[in-house]
């Protein structure tokens, strides 16, 4: 009616990806002591109990903590990346429909769920990023992150964050409001556990069975990315992980399955 | 000077759900030209919602075409919203945002500059009576003003064409009123509205044509006014009167069948909405004719010969309705 629109399609699709990742950010920056909060209160006591109250009671080893660390980083990161998209898209799709005014807007319906994907790369990233002084302030001494495989860092921070938001998406578009507690004990509870978080994947080896069902665990790649990238080398030994191409791969191939397959069920919940 | 396309052109649309047995939408034409209010009626499931959906991109056709200012739904998604707004039946507003955020956001989506959105918000906001509220939180908003909000938020990004699914379902009387007044006035401005209701007064106060759908189907399209000509007799007389005995009513009825041009004489029971008196003596007929204006005489001076007093007497036109019961032989609701 009045002034003159813009005719590319692509440029639309581009702006309104752009105005829609803007709004997001803009409610997280509204929430964030919330979301500090909520990403930092669970890693602060697991690294509080397991890396400087056993230690010093002689329950574990002092260098406990320099294991455990980046399997918090991991963990901590994924969650953050899931919780960030799961539950709103569950109540978005269920009933809330609040994401309407998105889907509405000029771009392609796969590109919504994308957006969503890297807010919550993003959310997980910096969820992930925070642990580092929160660490370094609980742990003190027992501190021990070494300093030479920073851009490895960087990129398994990346990695683990958009494999984490992947899997947040599939699990957003195939759960129901009404299973909401259901997920959380049949699907994050799993995940908390099997991936090799709380041990070193090479430490499982006399255990056989269960080292194997790590490995069906994208966290598992995760965790011991991070330990290839954190943890400094123990008398004079540079500690054993999973393979880095194998942890590359897997983080890969789980962020383009869970895209694929999850923008799918996305498309199919939004359009008829 | 080409020939505008219509802003609405939808041609032999069919949809079927998946796992569904019948067809939600049944082969379904009609178009709609730019400038128009475009009125689809029907009862609940008759497939106005589907249509919608079809022509704001979130259902796939089965088969069949539709197309918005040219563009075709199925090919150009990016351009129909681009061109396209709506205004859903529950209120899918952004609870995460504030108010204003709500409008500014959505015409960021839609690529409008800052400033001209900032102004356009306030603009809005003013305009539909939301300008002291503009920080809060929809949490606090009542049905009407969501409703009104987005209304506001379905003009920022300037669309050609707007769809309002059963606008006013659950409004109160001043909220309808109100945005009655507002659909007419963007109406006037050059906007093209197509929407939805089961309310019959609603679709006769607003649009120009009307489409009546039942099951799926269209059955008829056309202004209200000829669609009120599609009943029999066109238009009826309706006669209370007090009769000086019980028995009085037949001959009246009697007298009322043989009077010239009546092709039919309903006896209303005293329980219908139309005679609600139920004092002894008192009845209520309906005359019907091609011009019962003319029969207002003759019908008068028929009860005076039996004895009888007029009560009331007037000439009764037809509703949507009558239409809808003429044409399915059900109620909407």
């Amino acid at each position: 009616m009045t002034s003159a629109r813009p005719t590319n399609r692509l440029w639309l699709a581009a702006n309104a990806f752009g105005a829609t990742l803007r709004r997001d950010l803009a409610v997280t920056r509204r929430e964030l002591p919330q979301f500090l909060v909520q990403a930092l209160i669970q890693p602060m006591f697991f690294l509080l109990i397991f890396c400087k109250i056993l230690p010093s009671i002689g329950l574990a080893s002092g260098n406990f903590a320099a294991l455990m660390l980046p399997g918090i980083v991991g963990l901590t990161e994924l969650m953050a990346a899931i919780q960030g998209i799961t539950l709103p898209l569950v109540l978005d799709l269920g009933f809330a429909r609040e994401i309407d005014d998105r889907l509405l807007a000029p771009m392609p319906v796969w590109l919504v769920a994308a957006e969503k994907v890297l807010f919550g790369a993003l959310r997980g990233m910096v969820a992930g990023a925070v642990i580092f002084p929160a660490a370094w302030w609980v742990l003190g001494s027992h501190y021990a992150v070494r300093g030479d495989r920073i851009g490895v860092l960087i990129g398994m921070i990346v990695l683990a964050g958009f494999a984490g938001a992947g899997i947040g998406l599939v699990i957003g578009t195939v759960v129901k409001p009404e299973q909401i507690s259901l997920m959380f004990a049949l699907i994050l509870t799993p995940l908390l556990f099997t991936g090799c978080t709380y041990y070193p994947w090479s430490a499982l080896s006399s255990i056989r069975w269960f080292q194997v069902v790590t490995l069906f665990n994208p966290l598992t790649y995760a965790a011991e990315g991070l330990r290839y990238a954190m943890v400094p080398p123990m008398h004079g030994h540079t500690m054993a992980t999973l393979p880095m191409p194998w942890v590359l791969a897997a983080l890969a191939v789980t962020l383009v399955l869970c895209f694929g397959f999850g923008a799918r069920t996305f498309r199919s919940r939004v359009v008829s | 000077m080409p020939t505008l396309p219509p802003a609405i052109e939808v041609r032999d649309l069919v949809k079927r759900y998946a796992k569904a047995n019948v067809n939600a939408v049944d082969g379904v034409t009609f178009s709609v030209g730019a400038g128009e209010i475009f009125g689809l009626l029907g009862p609940n499931g008759a497939g106005k919602t589907t249509t919608i959906g079809v022509l704001t991109t979130s259902v796939l056709p089965t088969s069949g075409a539709a197309a918005i200012m040219g563009l075709d739904v199925a090919e150009d998604p990016i351009g129909i919203k681009q061109r396209i707004a709506v205004v859903p039946q529950q209120s899918n507003l952004d609870r995460s945002l504030r108010v204003r955020e709500i409008l500014t956001f959505h015409a960021a989506y839609h690529g409008v500059p800052r400033r001209e959105r900032e102004q356009r918000a306030d603009a809005l906001l003013d305009e539909l009576g939301l300008g002291d509220r503009k920080n809060d939180r929809v949490a606090r908003y009542s049905g009407g003003m969501a409703q009104r909000l987005m209304v506001a938020r379905a003009l920022m990004h300037t669309p050609d064409v707007l769809f309002l699914d059963e606008p006013t379902n659950n409004l109160d009387p001043q909220s309808r009123l109100f945005l009655w007044d507002r659909i007419r006035a963007l109406n006037a401005q050059g906007l093209t509205i197509l929407l939805t209701t089961h309310d019959m007064s609603e679709a006769d106060q607003l649009c120009g044509r009307i489409a009546i759908m039942d099951k799926g189907r269209i059955l008829v399209n056309d202004t209200s006014a000829e669609l009120k000509k599609l009943i029999p007799g066109g238009n009826a007389l309706e006669l209370r009167v007090s009769l000086p005995a019980p028995d009085a009513g037949a001959r009246m009825l009697e007298t009322l069948r043989g009077l010239a041009g009546v092709s039919k004489v309903d006896e209303l029971d005293a329980g219908a909405p139309s005679a609600p008196d139920e004092e002894m003596g008192v009845a209520t007929y309906r005359l019907y004719a091609e011009r019962a204006p003319a029969l207002v005489g003759p019908a008068t001076q028929a009860a005076l010969l039996a004895g009888a007093q007029v009560r009331d007497l007037h000439v009764k036109q037809p509703s949507l309705e009558d239409v809808f019961i003429y044409l399915t032989g059900r109620h909407l609701r």
